[in-house]
């Protein structure tokens, strides 16, 4: 079982936190501390696998990382798990990020999450727009390869499948705050033609504005 | 001036603005502030939003108990945004301590039985990574129900939620073992229905292999025999049923792991499936199509390690079952590319199931080279599963294991930390009765050089084996004598009182280990182990020493003055401890009875120590002493009570 995954940058501050074993707030900072100190004293060509330190759970824990350039990918695990079959697991979410992002290291630089809400988007705001969502994405995306500590799904197609069909989902849901500038910016400046003030119902004669443009 | 809350993008760029541990808590402060605020009177339409940053100042270590209930109303939104933040937040702010765990069980319930799909994946995801004993009783119904349905991307998540379920409630194993059977049988029926038939005249040795035996192929030629059609491309990928992917099958063999590792029941009743299983994994491993779920090459790693786990279960104790597995485990072991990481995992792993079954003497020996083969492997992971493999190993084929004893030996050197301290504990489990004394060398060179924090275990470590295997008892002494010289401050606490026992009990070695005791305390003072067993045998076995009759060692004319300089130099050497002291002055005061010449320079030297005891080290010096000089004593002993009245009244207590 995987007891928990610990992702943070070479300077230690947490880019992804996940437990899958119930931890009181405190400890599972100090675990991650921990953590971090243990793997910062190892040096790059030794093995990838480290005795677990004394909080998470004694001698039958083990922590398994691996390194990429300035993140720390590690997963705490017990003696059930093949410590070689991790190490391609990690390499698995790692590629797996690395297709839904751009660059894997760039999760290290902003770990945005925001449904930005302006009309008007410009070239600045739409990257910051995508990186904006990377945070919970990260998440999400683990939610599909692991879950409640074991491993769910290891095709990477499969998992960005879904991903990207869930992503969906909820853009289609965004309402007029999610439509793209265009789209909206052409609501507001339509011309709808001018709607006769008397209606005469007697003979059913009411002249309705073209609405083909929305058709 | 209300400060307008911040976006996350910039709320965490003012965190990582901040330069201080004090400006980052009061930026977080001030923007929880403003989340609290908006939880009560907020926009119901962007609560997901500040929850989002919430989550993130929570990862940092943040209190964020506030956004539970927002947590809980998330999940009861219509919205599957809503439902997606809120889950999450459950599983990351809510857990089984918490009354309100409690409450998101009805929405689970309802979005299993009624959701869309991604609704009940995220469902069956947050009961798997918080679902307390009583969620997991309440929903066991509706997670059933969604094993058997058609989507393979909910029924994957809810096989892994039942083994969640199972491990919280085993009562639960009843509930769920019906299905599991279903789903593997399922499978197996599946991949009748699903495939072209072969015409099998021309059928490729490889497909032969893959359909399984004589007896199942007619089977299904007979089910076929009106579509029969001569296939032109090679074989279909082995799981063509519409229902069964290899994420449900990994599930699959998990959850079946799960049911027998608690239920003898369920373990016998798969044990009827090992055929079957060896049949998927023969498929996996002798299938050279690329599937989507192959590692470097190797068809879906993963799951030949997980049903190779599971064929260890089944097999194991279990003669019937382990003859099937044999040839297949031969193959496995053999045909398995070692070039990359994933084929080594699975190699692992068959190595492993092949020791704990009953397998066949022949495929064991093979198993054990394996692993000694990997021991010499340049990759120091590889290294490193092969000394943990071989430490789960050493109890049951001891002798298997220790044809590798010395490139274990050789793994001591490792600079890597973790290496070296498998290294040291697979050592020490290798050490008999035979090679205790190679060993004991390397295990003691090694102690010279070993990294801080390995010193202790091995110190230990050597202590416990030579007291176990030593051949004689000169032999465990200059041992013992050896890890106090070189780790002294890494033994346990015992180690004085065993060394002193083992000495005493020894006659005939109390002048050849009086001997070398002062000779190592004559060279360092400073180990404190060292010195107090060297105090005690100096005041013990003294006389002994100034006799200077040494068989094996070179005669050395040791005088009482040099014998009183040295205790001196412990009484007043800042490196030693009180309870060394104490050992030097009892020293000292037996040796004032045996010794035959004048007392006095001995009496100075005792009440120059005893000023420097505190006030319990003194009665326990005074104690000692009113035992010793009860006996019968030269005329000096009643000097030195005066002394030790003297002495505790300098030193400040009523005596």
């Amino acid at each position: 079982m995987i007891q928990a995954i610990l992702v943070f940058n070479n300077h230690g501050k947490p880019r992804l936190v996940r437990f899958y074993q119930r931890f009181p707030e405190e400890i599972q900072q100090q675990i991650v501390r921990e953590t971090f100190h243990l793997v910062l004293k190892r040096d790059d060509n030794i093995c990838n696998f480290l005795e677990g330190g004394s909080l998470i759970g004694g001698s039958d824990y083990k922590l398994i990382y691996r390194h990429y350039a300035t993140l720390y990918f590690v997963f705490c695990v017990d003696s059930s798990e093949s410590e070689l079959g991790i190490l391609d697991l990690i390499q698995v979410f790692v590629e797996t990020l690395d297709k839904c992002f751009e660059n894997v290291c760039e999760l290290d630089l902003i770990f945005h999450m925001d449904k930005c809400n302006c009309w008007v988007i410009d070239e600045a705001s739409r990257r910051k727009k995508r990186e904006a969502q990377r945070h919970q994405q990260v998440h999400y995306i683990l939610q599909e390869v692991v879950m409640g500590g074991m491993v769910l799904e290891t095709n990477m197609n499969e998992i960005v499948a879904q991903i990207e069909a869930q992503n969906r989902l909820e853009k289609s849901e965004g309402g007029l705050s999610a439509a793209p500038a265009r789209a909206v910016s052409a609501v507001k400046n339509i011309n709808l033609p001018e709607i006769p003030r008397n209606i005469n119902i007697g003979d059913l004669n009411i002249k309705v504005p073209n609405l083909s443009q929305f058709v | 001036m209300v400060v307008p809350s911040l976006k996350l993008q910039d709320l965490i760029e003012e965190i990582r603005g901040a330069r201080t541990q004090a400006q980052e808590r009061e930026v977080i402060q001030k923007e929880c502030a403003h989340i609290r605020a908006s939880f009560r009177d907020g926009d119901p339409m962007l609560r997901h939003r500040q929850l989002t940053k919430l989550f993130y100042v929570h990862m940092l270590g943040y209190p964020a108990h506030f956004g539970q209930m927002e947590c809980l109303k998330l999940i009861a939104s219509s919205r599957f945004t809503d439902k997606r933040v809120g889950y999450l937040g459950a599983m990351l702010l809510l857990d089984e301590r918490h009354e309100a765990h409690l409450l998101i069980t009805n929405s689970i319930k309802n979005d299993l039985s009624q959701g869309i799909q991604p609704v009940q994946g995220l469902a069956l995801c947050t009961l798997s990574t918080m679902g307390s004993a009583e969620m997991c009783r309440d929903l066991a119904t509706e997670v059933e129900k969604l094993l058997l349905q058609p989507s393979p991307y909910v029924r994957k998540k809810a096989i892994l939620t039942a083994v969640h379920m199972i491990r919280k409630v085993p009562e639960l194993s009843n509930v769920f073992l019906p299905p599991c059977a279903k789903l593997l049988h399922e499978r197996h029926h599946g991949k009748a229905v699903g495939l072209p038939i072969l015409c099998f005249s021309s059928v490729d040795k490889r497909i032969e292999n893959w359909m399984g035996t004589p007896a199942y192929r007619r089977r299904v030629a007979h089910t076929h025999r009106h579509t029969r059609s001569r296939l032109s491309c090679p074989w279909p990928p082995p799981f063509t049923s519409p229902t069964l992917t290899p994420g449900i099958l990994l599930g699959t063999i998990t959850l079946i792991t799960e049911l027998c590792e608690r239920s003898p029941e369920a373990l016998r009743h798969f044990r009827k499936v090992v055929p079957q299983l060896a049949q998927i994994l023969r498929t996996l491993v002798t299938t050279g199509c690329s599937t989507e779920h192959s590692i470097s090459g190797v068809s879906d790693p993963f799951l030949q390690v997980q049903i190779l786990r599971l064929l260890r279960i089944l097999g194991r104790n279990h003669e019937e079952s382990s003859e099937t597995m044999n040839d297949l485990l031969a193959q496995v072991a053999t045909n398995t590319d070692t070039s990359r990481n994933a084929g080594n995992a699975v190699l692992f792993e068959t190595v492993l199931t092949i020791m704990d079954i009953r397998s066949a003497a022949g495929l064991r020996v093979l198993a054990v080279n394996i692993l000694g083969r990997f021991l010499h492997n340049s990759d120091r992971n590889i290294r490193y599963v092969a000394l943990t493999s071989l430490l789960r190993l050493v109890q049951s084929d001891h002798s298997a294991v220790q044809r590798h004893r010395p490139t274990v030996v050789e793994c001591l050197q490792e600079t890597d930390a973790s290496l070296s301290r498998r290294a040291l504990e697979l050592s020490l489990a290798l050490v008999n009765g035979s090679n205790v004394r190679a060993m004991m060398q390397e295990l003691q060179a090694f102690l010279e050089s070993c990294p801080p924090d390995l010193r202790a275990d091995c110190a230990s470590g050597i202590l416990l084996a030579a007291e176990r295997f030593a051949p004689t008892k000169r032999w465990h002494i200059d041992t013992i004598l050896h890890v106090l010289t070189t780790a002294g401050t890494h033994v346990r606490d015992d180690a004085v009182a065993n060394l002193t026992q083992l000495i005493g009990g020894a006659q005939e070695l109390h002048a050849y280990s009086v001997r070398r005791l002062y000779n190592a305390l004559a060279e360092d003072i400073s180990q404190q182990p060292l010195v107090q067993v060297a105090a005690w045998c100096i005041g013990e076995y003294g006389d002994l020493l100034l006799e200077g009759n040494f068989e094996e060692i070179e005669p050395l004319q040791v005088d009482e003055e040099e014998v009183l300089a040295l205790l001196e130099k412990v009484l007043q050497s800042h490196m030693s401890l009180p309870a060394t002291r104490g050992y030097a002055l009892t020293a000292l005061m037996k040796l004032s009875t045996r010794l035959r010449g004048d007392n006095n320079p001995i009496h100075q030297v005792v009440s120059m120590g005893l000023s420097f005891l505190p006030h319990p080290a003194v009665a326990h010096c005074h104690c000692h002493l009113h035992t010793t000089l009860a006996q019968p004593h030269p005329p000096g002993g009643v000097h030195l009570r005066e002394l030790l009245g003297h002495g505790a009244a300098a030193a400040g207590c009523g005596v």
